[in-house]
């Protein structure tokens, strides 16, 4: 299966743990992908209103990159990323004037954009294409003992015409964690929204939505958050210090990306873990476990 | 808070024009309250997601532009995902963020951020925030 990969900005830099455990991952299941070419940014989030195009260049440009690579499927990790492109490709295939309008725009671009790539988050990949049974005859070290919350957040899952699992109560990261060999911990929160991009303006916001989302993790016995999106995970992760700050009684709890834990458990080398990317350190947890 | 209701007002271009950038039909609202009731942000806000749709349909320009609601607004499509009747409120306060933003009055100014509050967020911080609170 050849599959086109797109990392996006954040997974370069402050997420490269997500990237290289993932790829890690994707060796060991014998799945093939390759970086598209001059890739851009993906303009996050969706433009919303109905005159706007202008702001959908930006993602179809990476299909157009996908189309110049001979593939027809494009991959993201990130959940951001994933909702951005795939609801401009959406929003082009269901418009051909739209379409029309945007590869006019991008008159220098060699192809035109036409609507037959295939936009996929790396988590439905792995349930159906490569299946959850197939990902644990291959577990090395399953993660015994250790219980995971996963934690969808928003834009995996909503909204409902391009989410891949059910919007109220997805639980495809959880079967995920079942097939490793892990403890998926079910809990109210996991698609209440971390705050996003109120982060840079407002981190005092952030420090409630993180306050309420990781006490209830905690509270149904988790000893982890999994997460799929770099945003999330910095909300979630590095604003544990804000939150800590707002209320004394809050206990940090370590978040990891689903990728991290496929790596742990498919035997990759602690140096694709990128653990040093973390606010709080997840390596107590897993040297507790036995996993590390 | 004095409310004043209109023909006018319920009639005006600005209320043509919010439907008209969200796609959405502002009467459709019954006011059943889910979409406030799944707000993850609501407790900030200081006029509702349903009483923002209310405010829209009553053609309340300047409490609608004016308000701390539509910069709290995270675009998480909780309410959209639970209204029964199908509207999409996160486009509607979309539409109106847009409408303030369009004047190049930019919520969050780029220069004003500290060089530690840019370097401190990852990169998908600042373009989600740029594009959603600047013009």
């Amino acid at each position: 299966m050849k599959l086109s990969y797109f990392p996006g900005c954040t997974l370069k830099n402050q997420a490269k743990n997500f990237e290289d455990s993932a790829l890690c991952s994707l060796k060991k299941l014998g799945v093939e992908v390759k970086e598209i070419d001059r890739w851009n940014c993906c303009g996050t989030v969706f433009s919303m209103t109905t005159d706007d195009l202008i702001h959908h260049l930006a993602p179809i440009r990476n299909l157009i990159r996908t189309k110049e690579q001979n593939s027809n499927k494009l991959m993201t990790l990130c959940a951001m990323c994933y909702n951005t492109i795939k609801r401009a490709n959406e929003r082009v295939k269901a418009d051909q004037e739209s379409l029309d309008i945007i590869n006019d725009l991008m008159y220098r671009e060699e192809i035109k954009y036409t609507g037959d790539v295939e936009v996929l988050h790396l988590l439905e990949i792995l349930k159906n294409d490569i299946t959850f049974e197939n990902i644990k005859q291959k577990v090395v070290k399953p993660l015994k003992d250790l219980k995971i919350a996963s934690y969808y957040g928003c834009y995996l899952v909503r909204p409902k015409e391009i989410g891949f699992d059910d919007l109220e109560n997805p639980i495809v990261m959880d079967e995920l964690v079942s097939a490793l060999g892990g403890n998926p911990i079910d809990f109210p929160f996991k698609t209440e929204c971390c705050g996003a991009y109120e982060t840079v303006d407002r981190p005092d916001i952030i420090a409630n939505r993180t306050h309420q989302i990781l006490s209830s993790a905690k509270n149904y016995g988790a000893d982890a958050v999994a997460v799929s999106c770099p945003l999330c995970f910095f909300n979630l992760d590095a604003r544990q210090k804000e939150t800590q700050k707002k209320f004394p009684e809050f206990k940090n709890i370590p978040i990891l990306y689903f990728s991290q834990l496929m790596a742990l458990a498919l035997d990759c080398d602690e140096e694709s873990m990128k653990f040093n990317l973390h606010y709080i350190d997840p390596k107590p947890l897993l040297k507790e476990k036995g996993l590390i | 808070m004095r409310i004043i209701i209109s023909r006018q007002k319920i009639r005006s271009p600005f209320v043509a024009k919010v439907e008209e950038l969200s796609g959405q039909n502002l009467l459709a609202c019954y006011q059943c309250g889910k979409c406030s009731a799944g707000c993850p942000n609501v407790d900030q806000m200081d006029i509702p997601p349903n009483q923002l749709i209310r405010f829209a349909q009553l053609g309340m320009e300047e409490e609608l532009k004016n308000s701390k609601s539509i910069w709290i607004c995270a675009s998480c499509m909780t309410c959209n995902v639970r209204c029964p009747k199908g509207i999409n409120i996160a486009e509607v306060i979309e539409s109106i963020r847009q409408i303030v933003l369009r004047k190049r009055n930019d919520h969050v100014e780029v220069k004003k951020l500290s060089d530690s509050e840019k370097q401190n967020v990852p990169p998908i911080a600042l373009i989600s925030c740029f594009r959603k609170f600047t013009s």
